[in-house]
């Protein structure tokens, strides 16, 4: 079933793009559930959104938008988006999670405005809220390579320092640890990933690729490196099985993916139910 | 001997609100000080202030020495938060994972955990007597155990200077004897200098050098026998006369049920 992928180049970017974003998404995704942080994924996505949108109605009517991935524009949206929903939490100290409704409602707002003035839903669009698996380009394979070269990299030299800032933040900023920094560093990262994310998984379901996995690890790992790697197995089997039916079915993948992910969080909590 | 904190003319305000008024306390190397004082007297803040976690309104802190602005040694300072015991308990770490952070400010950023630095983390766990644990999810532990395994984390970068906020909050009696007397090894026997503070002022006497008491000015500040001889008059300056004889009873009532425990 899945060598049918390796017989044409755009299924094979499919599949390469989804196998990174199946190991990004729920590695980046642990960080954000420990913290209580998982729906600021949902704001960046639909930041994301009008980012998408913004270029999209540009390309109607300069020629360089057009020839522009808009994924470029997405990300800028998502690390602009990212970088303030950081200002907001320092601005509400005490409600520090209305930024993310806050960045959330105006992703949607602006991105529909940007839709309706480019004239309503395209086909295009239908392909970046719920993914394809037929509309990844060469060039979105590229930045997605890049994307995940340059995470990985972070994620590994700044490893213990997330991990103590997640766990305990005034320890951690007492042993020398640079908060600010590394909360910046971090967003910007979600960001990138959910732009990175978005061509195979789709806008309106990137968070839970981000998020089911981990919540599905959260219940059989022992200590936080075995999130990780419990996580990241999910998440490329929820991929990897997604994308596969929603070639065969003629499905959107986005939607695959996420009902696998519902399954395996399923049978796991079902097979651990008698644990605390 | 020198003193490892200096802290002059100090005061800190939340919001317009004085929570610490012309504060100046030194600790000398070597001693074991309880910081004791009601439930908000201004305890935590006072620690805050010496880490560098909130900034005072005026005055000068000093560690080994050296202004806070300008200390970097934070390795030479464990530190047990009072939220240490409120985390997350749901958290994903083993307690090998979070005796580990400990050393992370030691070791640096771009470098990793080498083999030297987890016999290391090992040995603290040790030294805890939590080693049947080492593998185990943080939040699966009892309290008392879990209080353990901060102090682990506090130990194992052998800092020089231990600070513990509340350490023994909701953990039982006997576990709580336990605690101090490890805290007392610790102190005299590898020679780390202890600030605990607590509000259970019957508890610890016979375990600290030293007492300070706090309720926003510091009342008082001795060693133990200084502090035992004038201990009512203390109680009385610190809580007021009202509640003199109700906190009093309370604590006598704790008195006793250790003096017992101590006995038999
Ligand atoms: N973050 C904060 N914002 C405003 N007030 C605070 C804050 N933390 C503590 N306080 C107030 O400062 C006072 C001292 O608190 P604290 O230092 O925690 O006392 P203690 O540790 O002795 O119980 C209390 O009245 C408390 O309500
Ligand atoms: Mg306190």
């Amino acid at each position: 079933m899945i060598s049918v992928f390796f017989q044409y180049d755009f299924l094979k970017y499919a599949l390469y793009t989804g196998l990174m974003v199946g190991f990004l998404a729920p590695f980046l995704g642990v960080f954000l559930v420990v913290r209580r942080l998982s729906l600021i994924a949902d704001a960046l996505s639909h930041i994301t959104l009008s980012g998408i949108a913004f270029s999209l109605l540009l390309g109607r009517y300069y020629g360089f938008f057009a020839g522009l991935n808009p994924i470029y524009m997405g990300a800028a949206f998502s690390v602009g988006g990212a970088l303030m929903i950081e200002r907001l939490r320092t601005v509400y100290v005490y409600y520090k999670e209305l930024a993310i409704p806050i960045i959330l409602s105006a992703g949607i707002g602006i991105g529909v405005v940007f839709i309706s003035l480019a004239n309503g839903f395209n086909n295009d669009l239908f392909n970046y809220l719920f993914g394809s698996v037929v509309a990844v380009t060469k060039s979105d394979f590229h930045l997605i390579i890049g994307i995940t070269i340059v995470v990985t990299l972070l994620l590994v030299l700044f490893y213990k320092e997330l991990f103590f800032l997640s766990f305990d933040e005034d320890q951690a900023v007492i042993s020398g640890i640079p908060r600010r920094f590394l909360h910046v560093l971090f967003i910007i990262m979600v960001a990138l990933v959910i732009a990175a994310s978005m061509r195979v998984v789709g806008i309106l379901l990137v968070s839970s690729l981000m998020t089911l996995p981990v919540a599905a690890a959260m219940r059989l790992a022992r200590g936080f490196k075995q999130m990780f790697v419990y996580a990241v197995v999910f998440g490329e089997l929820s991929v990897i099985v997604g994308l596969i039916s929603a070639f065969h079915l003629d499905l959107a993948p986005g939607g695959t993916i996420v009902i696998i992910n519902v399954i395996i969080l399923l049978v796991v909590v079902l097979l651990t139910r008698k644990r605390v | 001997m020198s003193n490892i904190i200096e802290i002059k003319d100090l005061s800190f305000a939340y919001h317009g609100r004085n929570v610490l008024e012309d504060i100046d306390l030194s600790i000398e190397a070597g001693s074991f000080l309880g910081l004791v004082g009601p439930n908000g007297s201004g305890k935590s803040t006072l620690i805050k202030c010496l880490l560098g976690l909130v900034t005072p309104e005026r005055g000068e802190v000093r560690l080994f020495g050296e202004r806070l602005s300008r200390f970097h040694k934070w390795e030479d300072i464990g530190f047990v938060s009072q939220k240490a015991n409120s985390f997350n308990s749901g958290f994903p770490a083993t307690v090998f994972e979070v005796v580990s952070m400990g050393l992370y400010g030691k070791v640096g950023l771009f470098r990793f955990l080498t083999k030297k630095h987890k016999e290391k983390v090992r040995e603290a766990i040790r030294q805890v007597e939590m080693e049947a644990f080492m593998h185990e999810n943080i939040g699966q532990l009892s309290g008392g155990q879990q209080q353990r395994v901060f102090i682990a984390r506090a130990l194992v970068s052998e800092p020089k200077l231990l600070i513990l906020d509340e350490p023994t909050v909701g953990v039982d009696a006997k576990s709580v004897k336990r605690f101090y007397t490890m805290l007392k090894d610790l102190n005299r026997n590898k020679g780390i200098t202890l600030v605990l503070v607590t509000h259970d002022i019957g508890a610890m006497t016979e375990y600290v050098t030293d007492v300070a008491c706090l309720n926003k000015h510091l009342h008082f500040h001795g060693d133990t026998k200084e502090y035992e001889e004038q201990e009512d008059d203390m109680m009385s300056r610190m809580y007021g006369h009202d509640v003199q004889i109700i906190t009093h009873n309370h604590e006598h009532h704790d008195d006793h049920a250790h003096d017992g425990g101590h006995s038999s």
